[in-house]
């Protein structure tokens, strides 16, 4: 009875058998449940490595890194999974990860050169419609097109930073200017990338902000084709998903190995149909059939961290402003 | 022997004082016009409102700052004296144990308690089930077993009509005439008073008068009785 | 009044009241300490202050303007189910507030049922995004409350009076203005300050439905500073500003309030002589009617999505379920022994800081907590006990406005007795105070174990892998493309808030004579 212990571990320490081993990782939600990555991820790391892997699920991404900082140093997490690239700079300049040896021959449209944090998967972000309708190519195409939209807050979702970044990529002073003419199509705006994704399958607009290997859920999960991603003609912005080990971990070998596992083909493997990403390090079983039949963008975008916090806020507030008229 | 010494109670426009002491075994009416200040006297002798100045004795004993709980006294008010949610034998038991915890023979005086006002083998009953009668009988009851030495009664009966209420001052009559105890009683009826009472104290125009024996006030009354009664 | 030399049971609701000052102070003064100050809010900030205002008041007004009509009509009329309406205005206030919206927009969204309908006239689209969406959910979410505060109004009237109205002929215009409209002059600006403080806090519903950075709340801000800019002092500032804005909106609904709109006795269809027909008789069943198709509609629609994912549902589904009830149990327990504490201290001012956990949000608890137990012990570890906590703070002030009036009466009706008797402590508890409030009580624990089950809370600040609770598994399954399993988690969601809230009232029942 593994649940009882929501009640009992709150009183008692949840250390197992001294002898073994534990080695926290601290993720965002969608990594834990039994459909995500994380049970398959963790019974074959345990495998080979003996020890007990413990996951913390919190939020998402950004509540993820909040979560750390709140901790601080005394945070009893050993490996982060799940920061992102345009968290990156936030996450580095807060002293909390440790450098790594761990790297892999990388399948990412961009050179990773990154010491700190592993990338284990990425996506390009797209809109997501129903197949037979016609769906605009571009941002400007949109603009003046009717199709509805729903997107997701860039201050409170993943997603909709990667949207934000997007257009200011693409357009850098004319973002402003974008995003007014996009006003008219865009629905609503939510928290979160479920309730788009959810409001969307309601029909609730014609197009959401999502990734490109959404359709590849569909077909592989649920036998439907019906749902596309477009690859816009400005190209499509990237996410690239990493994991770091923590500065005060102490367990920082089997930090070091489970990184390494994270890259690995057992759990690259895994990857893409539980958290439907492409691999960072193409599996040697190759991709399932229904990501072969979804759209790859010709162009793929990608801000340095750096670059990605420092217009944050001044595209924030283009955003607000353009959509709040 | 119950003393009020000096005793000034005051709220707002209103005021009363009282100087004079009652003597045990006692029974005596509290007379006067409505809103002269007979309950407000009661509620002060019973604790629940402090008074102004002056001191309340009971054998000497200083009463302020005893809770209402802790005093030598029993009271009946206008209504609202059984706990409707509670059967008959609890109701009277509370008279024993506030937390309700009855021996055997606790349980036995209870019911004996009952069986004297004349709802032996009622007990189990909710008040709701009784009529207004039995429920100054239970409520007597409940007096019987608290046996305290000072009975202060708030024209309990009010709402009854005439022949049930002379009943109940018998019962009351007869009630501290068998434990001996002190009953000072509020009412507007100089009839009730006549029957029970051997004083009476008069309330009018901010005094609480010294008692004075009953027979002579309602045979010569005073000014200010006098116009009482009309 | 006389005052009471013996305050028994007073000191408890004192400890209590510094208790709750205790609980929402430390948490904030926690944030303050670590972010080493406040930030002054920017003119984003303030945007969100005004828009804030704006949508409570708008809300506020609709709701109760919205509410007259319906309890009017449910005060006048006598008809069968009139029961199961009045039953059935307690409905939205305990639903969890995402499967609220996933009801509306079955309804009223752009594949909704009333866009539908329009179609077929040539009418609509209709769009939901915005700021009347926001006010349409808040209206669904507080009507029926302002419905139950006005329709305790009403039966408040002595039915002596509406007699002798009936024994005079007055015409129904002098019935109102003689009987109602003084009656109405004391209830509704109560009624529109509770729901007004209430709607200062929303963010889900201002979030899903407000349709773009236009609809940004307060309480958005404060989650967009503390986990996007990681920004502790302007949250913390943010969250004293709304603290501020609800403190005032629950002293003023204090001070103005008669109706607590607890459930005792409602559904008791007191006689009345002076029922108007005609037009008037038909204008109060097409109201009640109305309000009834907008208040079944989207528990309706949430029923219908949640059917078909049932047979789809997780292995977690179970332990989920026994962590969301283990939860709501304790935070119910804890709520009302919490209020009858306060209550205890029959105090306005006591009673107003049992109102205050309405202002606060649950993030901003959340993290002050977290900040405080870090220190101390890895705050994952007391996921459960904190949640309780939480819950139980956000669920007090419904709850103590059910109590402490009620409180107020015992002590009135019984309280001298029970003085003589020297009833003190447990024995005042066990014998007089539990039996009489049995029915307020229950209502009360209904109310707490309902709000909490629903609630998304700080479990997903201190969450960790076994402490899944059902709104997070629904949570999960939205974010894991699977919506119609999370349409069944909100069904499922939505009987249990349902079920508890029934049983702890039924457990409650009517009170004794």
């Amino acid at each position: 009875m593994k649940h009882l212990g929501f009640v009992a571990g709150c009183l008692m320490a949840t250390q197992a058998a001294a002898q073994t081993p534990v080695l926290n990782v601290y993720t965002y939600d969608s990594f834990v449940p039994e459909w995500g990555p994380g049970p398959a991820i963790e019974k074959a790391f345990e495998m080979e490595c003996g020890c007990d892997v413990v996951f913390t699920a919190a939020g998402d991404g950004a509540a993820l890194l909040s979560r750390l900082r709140l901790e601080g140093a005394r945070s009893e997490a050993d490996v982060v999974v799940g920061l992102d690239t345009s968290l990156m700079a936030q996450a580095k300049a807060t002293g909390l990860f440790a450098e790594t040896d761990v790297s892999a021959k990388y399948d990412l449209p961009v050179d990773w050169i990154d010491t700190t944090f592993v990338p284990y998967d990425w996506g390009y972000f797209a809109f997501v419609g129903n197949v037979g309708a016609k769906h605009p190519t571009s941002f400007k195409a949109l603009a003046e097109s009717d199709t509805t939209i729903v997107i997701e807050d860039p201050r409170s979702s993943t997603p909709g930073l990667g949207l934000l970044l997007w257009v200011k990529e693409v357009y850098g002073e004319e973002a402003s200017e974008i995003w007014k003419g996009l006003a008219n199509n865009i629905v609503t705006v939510t928290p979160g990338w479920s309730e788009a994704y959810g409001m969307f399958l309601d029909g609730e607009a014609d197009m959401v902000l999502s990734y490109t290997t959404s359709p590849a859920y569909h077909i592989i999960a649920e036998d439907d084709s019906s749902k596309e991603a477009v690859a816009f003609d400005e190209g499509n912005y990237m996410q690239v998903e990493v994991a770091a080990k923590m500065a005060n971990t102490d367990q920082p070998e089997l930090a070091d190995r489970f990184l390494a596992f994270l890259v690995s083909d057992a759990a690259q493997a895994v990857l893409p149909t539980t958290n439907w990403m492409y691999p960072a390090v193409m599996p040697v079983g190759g991709l399932a059939e229904g990501f072969k039949q979804i759209v790859e963008p010709e162009k793929a975008l990608l801000m340095t961290p750096d670059q990605a916090e420092a217009v944050r806020s001044e595209a924030l507030e283009e955003w607000r402003s353009a959509l709040s008229q | 022997m119950l003393e009020l010494k000096r005793l000034e109670i005051r709220q707002q426009s209103f005021r009363l004082s009282a100087d004079f002491a009652v003597s045990a075994g006692r029974r005596v009416a509290v007379i006067g016009p409505s809103g002269a200040g007979k309950s407000t006297l009661l509620s002060v002798i019973a604790g629940f409102f402090a008074q102004t100045s002056g001191e309340v004795l009971w054998d000497g004993q200083l009463l302020d700052g005893v809770g209402p709980g802790k005093r030598p006294i029993a009271m009946l008010f206008q209504d609202g004296n059984l706990f409707p949610h509670l059967d008959i034998a609890r109701n009277v038991g509370l008279g024993i144990s506030p937390a309700l915890r009855l021996s055997a023979q606790d349980r036995a005086r209870v019911e004996d308690a009952l069986a004297r006002v004349g709802l032996g083998g009622m007990g189990a009953r909710l008040p709701s089930a009784l009529s207004g009668g039995q429920q100054s009988r239970a409520a007597l009851a409940r007096i019987l077993v608290q046996n305290r030495p000072l009975l202060l009664l708030d024209e309990p009966f009010a709402a009854l009509g005439p022949a049930l209420r002379v009943e109940m001052l018998d019962l009351v009559s007869a009630l501290v005439r068998e434990t001996g105890a002190t009953l000072l009683m509020v009412s507007h009826d100089p009839e009730d008073a006549r029957r029970i009472a051997e004083e009476i104290i008069l309330v009018d125009d901010g005094v609480a008068h010294p008692p004075e024996d009953a027979a002579a006030m309602l045979a010569n009354p005073p000014e200010a009785l006098r116009r009482y009664l009309g | 009044m006389a005052q009471r030399p013996v305050a028994i049971g007073r000191r408890s609701g004192y400890v209590a009241a510094a208790l709750i000052l205790a609980l929402l102070g430390v948490p904030l003064l926690a944030i303050f300490l670590r972010a080493g100050g406040g930030v002054l809010p920017g003119p984003s900030d303030w945007a969100a202050l005004r828009f804030t205002l704006t949508q409570a008041s708008l809300s506020a007004v609709f709701s109760v303007v919205l509410a007259l009509p319906v309890a009017r009509a449910l005060a006048r009329r006598r008809f069968p189910g009139r029961r199961l309406m009045v039953a059935l205005t307690g409905a939205p206030f305990i639903l969890p507030v995402v499967v609220a919206v996933m009801g509306l927009l079955a309804i009223f969204g752009a594949r909704g049922l009333l866009n539908g309908v329009a179609a077929h006239f040539g009418l609509g689209p209709w769009r939901i995004y915005g700021l009347h969406g926001v006010v349409l959910a808040h209206v669904f979410f507080n009507m029926p409350l302002a419905v139950r505060m006005i329709l305790q109004g009403w039966q408040a009237i002595p039915s002596e009076r509406f007699r002798l109205a009936a024994q005079l002929d007055l015409p129904p215009r002098q019935v109102f203005r003689l009987l109602e409209w003084p009656m109405l002059r004391q209830v509704l600006p109560g009624a529109m300050a509770a729901i007004f403080a209430i709607c200062l806090a929303s963010f889900a519903v201002a979030l899903i439905l407000g349709g773009g950075p236009r609809a940004t709340t307060v309480e958005l801000a404060i989650y967009q500073a503390f986990l996007f800019d990681f920004d502790l002092g302007r949250a913390a500032v943010l969250a004293l500003m709304q603290t501020s804005l609800v403190a005032v909106a629950a002293i003023l609904a204090l001070l103005v309030t008669r109706m607590d709109g607890s459930g005792t006795g409602l559904d008791r269809a007191l006689p009345r002589w002076d029922s108007p027909g005609g037009w008037r008789r038909l204008a109060d069943g097409a109201g009640l009617a109305l309000a009834g198709v907008f208040l079944i509609g989207p528990l309706l629609a949430v029923a219908v999505a949640g059917l078909s994912g049932l047979g789809d549902l997780p292995s977690g589904l179970w332990p989920a379920i026994g962590n969301s009830v283990v939860v709501s149990l304790l935070s119910a327990l804890s709520t009302v022994v919490v209020a009858l504490a306060l209550s205890a201290a029959m105090s306005r001012v006591v009673q107003g800081i049992g109102l205050l956990p309405l202002a606060l949000s649950p993030l901003v608890l959340g993290t002050g907590y977290f900040l405080i137990l870090n220190p101390v012990i890895a705050p994952g570890r007391l996921a459960l006990p904190v949640t309780v906590l939480v819950n139980t703070l956000m669920a007090l002030p419904f709850s103590l406005r059910v109590l402490a009036p009620a409180y107020l009466r015992v002590e009135a009706d019984f309280g001298r007795l029970a003085d003589t008797l020297a009833l003190r402590g447990l024995s005042r508890l066990r014998w007089l105070l539990l039996p009489r409030l049995r029915a307020p009580l229950g209502f009360a624990a209904g109310l707490a174990g309902a709000l909490s089950m629903g609630d998304l809370g700080v479990i997903t600040l201190f969450g960790s892998e076994d402490r899944q609770t059902l709104p997070l598994l629904m949570y999960r399954l939205m974010g894991a493309y699977r919506s119609e399993a999370a349409a069944s988690c909100g069904l499922i969601l939505m009987g249990l808030s349902f079920g508890i809230f029934w049983l702890f009232d039924r457990g409650g029942g009517k009170s004794h004579a």
